[in-house]
């Protein structure tokens, strides 16, 4: 059977002042198949989206939808002839139940416009059984994981006929098992006729879900290709535009002296935490979303309160009370949500990088203006920050870029630990490699590193030691030499069987 | 499409300035004696108690805050300013007297934010009732009068200039600097865009918010001491609603209510331009009835504007 294009957009191009950000680019969707999106951060992607959902409605080309041209007036518009998008940041409202979030906006009512809670309920369960869900259509969603939110927003595009599914980084907050779960859902889907645009950046992840793919880079189409006929490093090439051979720089021997000591660290989530890193070296810390990885350095940095246990530097015991302290004992920390706790958004390059390091750019309450500028650039140009300018604000940055700047705000202090939580996260391949080296740099220099990852492979490549962490308390221990992420995965099952 | 993301730019270039002066060239046409340099030092002078205020209300409203009590405190302040003035006879005690009222007020309002977590929208607003009741209390409702020694700080001239101007864009400078040359300032800035990534960096947000509301609330006292000089009298009556016409100032200036944007320049042409419109209806025998009227127009006109462009932004990045 001829398979059917349900949508295909043609030869768009859409400019922004100064930016070319589609040039002739070209995707078609073909009818109950999953197509990936590829491209790096800054690629065109999200724009290309915001094209096809109906956000923006000036641009060059065509939309093609069922053989006939179309062009989407709003994102309701385009919501109305079945496209829906299933963002990267879930938005629900918090306070109300799957149900009510599901029909917000178009309420079941009856004569007196009140609404029909009951039959909103049901609706909505007999969707959930279809999908195979077992939790209440009358829970809110501030009970809800990540994973069970996206289902929620997968079930209202369906309620609401739609024929293309668009689902950005679904599964950078998702854990292996719920995973898992969205891709059985995917191919549910995909048995029913509805086609779904998968944006990632985990290869692995299109390999195993998607059908086709097509790769933009810098705003240009760089081709359209059938997954079971190119290979990873094929697709990678493509995207980067230069051939990768190897992702993760070597690792340097460290050094004998200890550099971070903690012992019998106890927090909420957490207990009996001792671990030591020497100069030079990388600790990894691997375990599931909710083992203890994040709280344990929220901790250390002073974050979070701890209950008891010591933290020496250097052999001196030293009292963390709050970040300030942390910092001022050369305690850094870049953490897994960056858009939170990272950086201001709203403000430049140069303000993000001055905020914790008033103590060196200020005198009497006054910012030393050119101090800053210059070093701000010095570290800017060592780091590769792509921006126009230093009063760039950092929220318009790429993701990667903004990782710098957070980088940046830190390597520009005499930093003697740096924890490191999900430092690569929503990050693009070649941005991803520049980090992977600079952190190999860093540690050469003798700093100590904790690089928390969720990404198995990531760990393993840049630790020279792999601890695991199960439940909030370490479940094994592996050097660089003998980790393989089956025996980090045996740790972490059986470790979890124990308790 | 082109014309369109034009204006939203021409618009985040020069911002209020257009409207400026769009502003100050019809009022100039409508009525002749708009331009004499009285009437115009005049607009300047009425708004001169209510700017001030206005200088610590915009530099909280960046910081992601808002002070609800501004108004009451103020006449909380010019009340003890002038009781101490009649009792003492010293003007310097009197206008210290004043600012202080003004800072511990600012710092029992940090105090309950930081400390209890309240929201500053409502510890503020149980604040006003506490500064409204003390007012009340001290003055038994009525006038305080024979304050002729602070006669000058209210109606005195430096050149051509009355005072209270002169004592406005001090004001408005010092914090202009504060805003934008000091660790301070960093601070409003980055606790109103992002507190969490501010604490993340080290910076104690709980202190420095207290700081701010005793920075503005000295800016109130301040206020108060120049309503009470320009009053001739410690009214416990006036004061009242002169929260809002801060906040109408700092916002038409284009500070943005989420937090995290805005200047005190911005705010003084926003000052300037309510003061413009109030005078030019005055010139033109408007009932005050209707200037309100023009003036909610205004502030919902400066939202949607701050709102249109800041979409533009949205679809450059």
């Amino acid at each position: 059977m001829e398979k059917k294009a349900v949508v295909e957009l043609k030869d768009i191009s859409k400019s922004f002042p100064g930016v070319r950000a589609l040039d002739h680019v070209n995707l078609k969707i073909y009818e109950g198949t999953v197509h990936a999106l590829l491209g790096e951060n800054g690629a065109g992607k999200s724009t290309l989206m915001k094209i096809l959902s109906g956000m923006y409605t000036e641009y060059e080309g065509k939309i093609l939808f069922d053989g006939q041209e179309i062009k989407f007036r709003s994102e309701k518009d385009a919501l109305e002839k079945g496209i829906a998008i299933v963002p990267q940041e879930l938005n629900p409202i918090p306070e109300l139940t799957i149900a009510e979030n599901i029909f917000l906006g178009r309420e079941m009512t009856n004569g007196l416009g009140l609404i029909r809670y009951r039959k909103q309920y049901e609706a909505t369960q007999t969707y959930m059984k279809k999908l195979g869900l077992d939790y209440d259509a009358g829970m809110k969603m501030s009970q809800l994981s990540v994973a069970q939110k996206q289902m929620v927003e997968i079930i209202k595009a369906i309620t609401r006929n739609a024929r293309v599914i668009i689902m950005d980084e679904p599964t950078s907050a998702l854990t292996g098992a719920e995973t898992e779960y969205l891709f059985e859902q995917i191919e549910a889907l995909k048995k029913t006729g509805i086609s779904i645009v998968f944006i990632s950046h985990k290869l692995d992840e299109v390999y195993r879900i998607c059908d086709e793919a097509t790769v933009l880079r810098d705003g240009q189409w760089i081709g359209n290709v059938n997954l079971a006929d190119v290979d990873e490093d094929t697709l990678i090439s493509m995207m980067v535009g230069r051939s990768v051979q190897e992702i993760y720089p070597p690792l340097f021997p460290h050094k004998k002296e200890v550099v971070l000591e903690v012992e019998g660290l106890k927090g909420d989530r957490f207990s009996d935490i001792s671990f030591s890193i020497r100069a030079g070296e990388i600790l990894g810390f691997s375990g599931m979303m909710g083992s203890g990885r994040s709280e344990i350095a929220r901790s250390i940095f002073g974050m979070d309160r701890l209950k008891s246990g010591t933290v020496s530097i250097n052999g001196k015991q030293v009292m963390i009370r709050d970040t300030h302290s942390a910092i001022k004992n050369g305690i850094a920390m870049i953490s897994e949500d960056r858009a939170i706790y990272g950086f201001v958004g709203l403000q430049s390059i140069r303000s993000n990088i001055a905020l914790p390091n008033c103590d060196r750019f200020s005198n009497k309450g006054f910012i030393k203006t050119g101090e800053l500028e210059k070093e701000s650039a010095d570290i800017c140009n060592v780091l590769h920050v792509k921006a126009p300018d230093l009063v760039t604000k950092v929220g318009t940055l790429s993701g990667g870029n903004q990782q710098k700047v957070v980088l940046a705000k830190w390597l520009i202090r005499n930093i003697k630990v740096l924890i490191l939580d999900e430092p690569t996260r929503g990050i693009d391949v070649g941005a991803k490699q520049e980090i992977y080296k600079l952190i190999a740099d860093l540690a050469k220099e003798g700093m100590a590193i904790l690089l928390i990852s969720s990404e198995l492979p990531e760990v393993l490549a840049m630790s020279h030691r792999v601890k695991v962490l199960v439940n909030g308390s370490f479940a094994g221990e592996f050097m660089h030499e003998e980790a393989t992420s089956d025996k980090v995965m045996k740790a972490i099952v059986e470790g979890g069987s124990k308790v | 499409m082109k014309p369109k993301i034009n204006v939203a730019k021409i618009y985040r270039k020069y911002g209020i300035m257009l409207i400026f002066i769009t502003l100050f060239a019809v009022s100039s046409l409508i009525n002749k004696n708009f331009l004499k340099p009285q009437n115009l030092m005049n607009i300047l002078k009425q708004i001169s108690v209510v700017t001030i205020i206005a200088c610590g209300e915009t530099l909280l409203i960046v910081a992601g805050l808002i002070d609800l009590s501004a108004g009451l405190t103020c006449t909380l302040a010019s009340c003890f300013a002038a009781g101490v003035l009649v009792s003492t006879g010293n003007v310097f005690l009197s206008i210290i007297t004043g600012v202080i009222t003004g800072m511990v007020v600012g710092w029992c309002n940090g105090f309950l934010i930081t400390h209890f977590k309240l929201q500053a929208f409502i510890a503020t607003l149980a604040m006003t009732n506490v500064a409204k009741g003390i007012t009340q209390v001290y003055t038994g409702g009525t006038a305080i009068n024979g304050v002729d020694k602070i006669r000058w700080l209210g109606q005195g001239y430096i050149g051509i200039v009355p005072v209270p101007v002169v004592l406005m864009l001090i004001c408005v400078a010092a914090v202009f600097v504060l805003m934008k040359y000091t660790k301070l300032g960093l601070y409003v800035y980055a606790i109103g865009g992002n507190e969490k990534a501010t604490s993340a960096s080290g910076v104690n947000v709980k202190r420095m918010k207290r700081v701010f509301f005793c920075i503005s609330g000295a800016l109130v006292g301040l206020a108060g001491v120049l309503l009470m000089a320009r009053m001739m009298s410690g009214q416990p009556s006036v004061g009242d609603g002169y929260e809002f016409d801060a906040i109408t100032a700092a916002v038409v200036g284009g500070t943005s209510f989420t937090g995290g944007i805005g200047t005190v320049g911005g705010m003084l042409i926003g000052s300037i331009i309510v003061g413009m419109i109030n005078n030019v209806l005055n010139l033109l025998n408007v009932s005050t009835q209707y200037q309100l009227i023009v003036k909610g127009l205004l502030i919902a006109g400066a939202v949607i504007l701050d709102v249109k462009t800041k979409e533009g932004k949205e679809a450059d990045s």
